[in-house]
């Protein structure tokens, strides 16, 4: 603090010399050794971050130009996927909402029922319990994604099929549930899958974020008379807020790079259907997975377009969250 | 709208700690009552008991009788979030809704208790903020966050949302420790003023405030560390900090120890 109340009285040009020493570090530092090995340390590691996520970009974009130059469809409204063909023809059209259906799915089955183990571990179970289902529920993560993959294959599609049709003849009014057909390897089954691969982590960082909630905030509800619900809903959910959207958008995020699971149980039909009960679909990770092998340079070119498409949609879901998290910042 | 609380035989643990030991008191209504003594005493302690926030700490339990009119708020049969209801509490570090306007934090115990007329909010908004003596410096500006206001707005504040809803009681943690001497004088003021309509108990470790704000003090005291704390003496303020009966109390207030 008084350093800061001793820059403001300073002259304008003596104020910027200080600013400029903040910025580079040597004003904070003591010039030892340790000091500025650490701070070259840190530096490099952010440097290291930022190189890596260009190398990626630029790689993808080199691979992806030429595929995109003899593309004779529409890259981003297509719905083709025939990159191997002469004349390639390819769009992400199907690829894109598949992606984003089974994700947004998977966090919407995902986040309640995360946020309700992490409100039960952290406010309702004993002490004893709440650490060792704590723990079985980051064991979820540790689960290998092609064992995720397994099981929805060979054990949960065969019980989705029934799930399915009692939703299709129930709730069939709603559009995203209707259809004629519907099946065991549709959209729906994966973002189930999903939604149990991306339950820990949501689970977990709400549960940090629930520990994080000041006790003066806690209390101040409770003298006010405030029953354990209310008092969730007074100080924790409030204060949890962003830390609960961060989640979900992690979570979100996740959702839309898995790979194996997806691609083990999604029946691939060609085709963007909005009926998520019936059976077909497929991911930008899925596709990848599936066809990479035997793909030509320019089918290669084109899947890579396709990662790169994965990419910005990855970053615009996490620039959404922020602004999100940032909108009621004068309240936090 | 004020009672009489009268505790008897109160033990208070947390854990297998004995926190405070025997202690037995009478705290009359519309009437400030002041608790002094040294750190660690157990004052605090034995200030949430007489809300039942003491038990809100893992593993932290009573025993005794808290008689606040003649019902005991240890019977079984009492639900706490009932007497918290009635027993209204001040901390020592404000601690309004961070996420909540000022309008909402007076609010928020109202609407606990089931109001939701927006007319009738707002009236009881405005009551209780002008009885703890803030409406003139937040009246064009409740829909601002309350975290945004001084500390001791803030504790002013805490102040309104606890009488918003009419308790009996009013507990005061050290409310005025982490406040600057203008808003301490602000918060005795109004101490002042509330007495006429709530019983008020408030822990301090400040003996000028006690000996200013308060009608009758009590003095605490531990034999040494890890040991319970005890009741010493509770009296008239006057007798208290004149000629108290006890000699643990008058070394206290003289300062020559604590």
């Amino acid at each position: 603090m008084s350093s800061e109340s001793g820059v403001e009285a300073k002259s304008g040009a003596e104020v910027a010399a200080g600013a400029r020493h903040r910025a580079t570090g040597t004003r904070m530092s003591t010039g030892r050794a340790g000091d500025r090995i650490f701070a070259g340390a840190a530096r490099g590691s952010g440097i290291v971050v930022l190189g890596i996520v260009a190398a990626i970009g630029a790689f993808l974009v080199w691979k992806a130009i030429p595929a995109l130059q003899d593309n004779e469809a529409s890259f981003l409204t297509s719905e083709e996927w025939n990159p191997n063909a002469a004349p390639p023809r390819f769009g992400i059209a199907q690829l894109a909402f598949g992606t984003v259906m089974s994700s947004l799915l998977a966090m919407l089955i995902a986040t309640p029922v995360a946020i309700g183990i992490a409100l039960f571990i952290s406010f309702y179970s004993p002490r004893r319990l709440a650490s060792g289902l704590g723990y079985v529920v980051d064991l979820l993560a540790a689960v290998p994604s092609i064992v995720y993959g397994l099981w929805g294959l060979a054990f949960l599609s065969k019980h989705m099929e029934g799930i399915s049709k009692f939703l299709n003849s129930t709730l069939g009014w709603i559009p995203l549930l209707g259809g004629d057909s519907p099946g065991k390897n549709s959209i729906f089954t994966a973002s189930v899958v999903l939604a149990i691969m991306i339950l820990p982590i949501i689970s977990s960082i709400s549960r940090e974020v629930f520990l994080q909630v000041p006790q003066d905030h806690v209390e101040a509800s409770l003298a006010l008379g405030a029953t354990r619900w209310e008092m969730i809903r007074m100080s924790v959910l409030p204060y949890g807020r962003s830390g609960m959207i961060g989640a979900s958008m992690l979570g979100l995020g996740r959702a839309m790079g898995e790979t194996i699971a997806v691609a083990m149980v999604l029946t691939f039909v060609p085709g963007i259907n909005w009926h998520v009960l019936e059976n077909g679909g497929s991911t930008f990770a899925a596709n990848i997975a599936n066809s990479f092998d035997e793909a030509s340079v320019t089918g290669r070119g084109a899947l890579i377009a396709s990662g790169l498409v994965l990419f910005v949609i990855t970053l615009v879901v996490n620039m959404a969250a922020r602004a999100v998290v940032a909108r009621r910042k004068e309240f936090v | 709208m004020a009672k009489r609380i009268e505790v008897s035989g109160l033990h208070a643990y947390y854990g297998g700690v004995h926190a405070i030991e025997d202690i037995s008191m009478t705290v009359e209504p519309r009437s400030v009552t002041a608790f002094i003594g040294p750190s660690g005493c157990g004052k605090s302690t034995f200030l949430r008991t007489l809300n039942r926030m003491h038990e809100v700490i893992p593993g932290a339990r009573v025993e005794g009788k808290v008689l606040l009119d003649d019902e005991d708020l240890y019977e079984s049969s009492v639900d706490p979030v009932a007497v918290r209801r009635v027993v209204g509490m001040v901390f020592q570090r404000p601690n309004p809704f961070p996420t909540m306007s000022i309008y909402d934090n007076v609010a928020a115990g109202l609407k606990l208790n089931g109001v939701r007329r927006k007319a009738r909010l707002d009236e009881i908004v405005e009551e209780s903020l002008r009885g703890a003596n803030l409406w003139n410096e937040v009246q064009d500006r409740l829909s601002k966050p309350g975290a945004g206001l001084s500390g001791g707005q803030q504790q002013r504040l805490c102040i309104a949302r606890a009488i918003a809803v009419q308790p009996q009681v009013l507990l005061m943690d050290e409310p005025c420790s982490a406040l600057d001497p203008i808003s301490t004088l602000a918060i005795e003021d109004l101490i002042d003023k509330l007495k006429t309509q709530y019983t008020i108990v408030i822990v301090t470790h400040n003996m000028q405030q006690a000996a200013r704000v308060s009608d009758r003090t009590a003095f605490f005291n531990i034999a040494g560390t890890g040991k319970p704390g005890k009741l010493i003496e509770i009296d008239d303020t006057s007798k208290i900090f004149t000629n108290p009966e006890q000699k643990a109390t008058e070394d206290y207030i003289t300062g020559r120890f604590g």
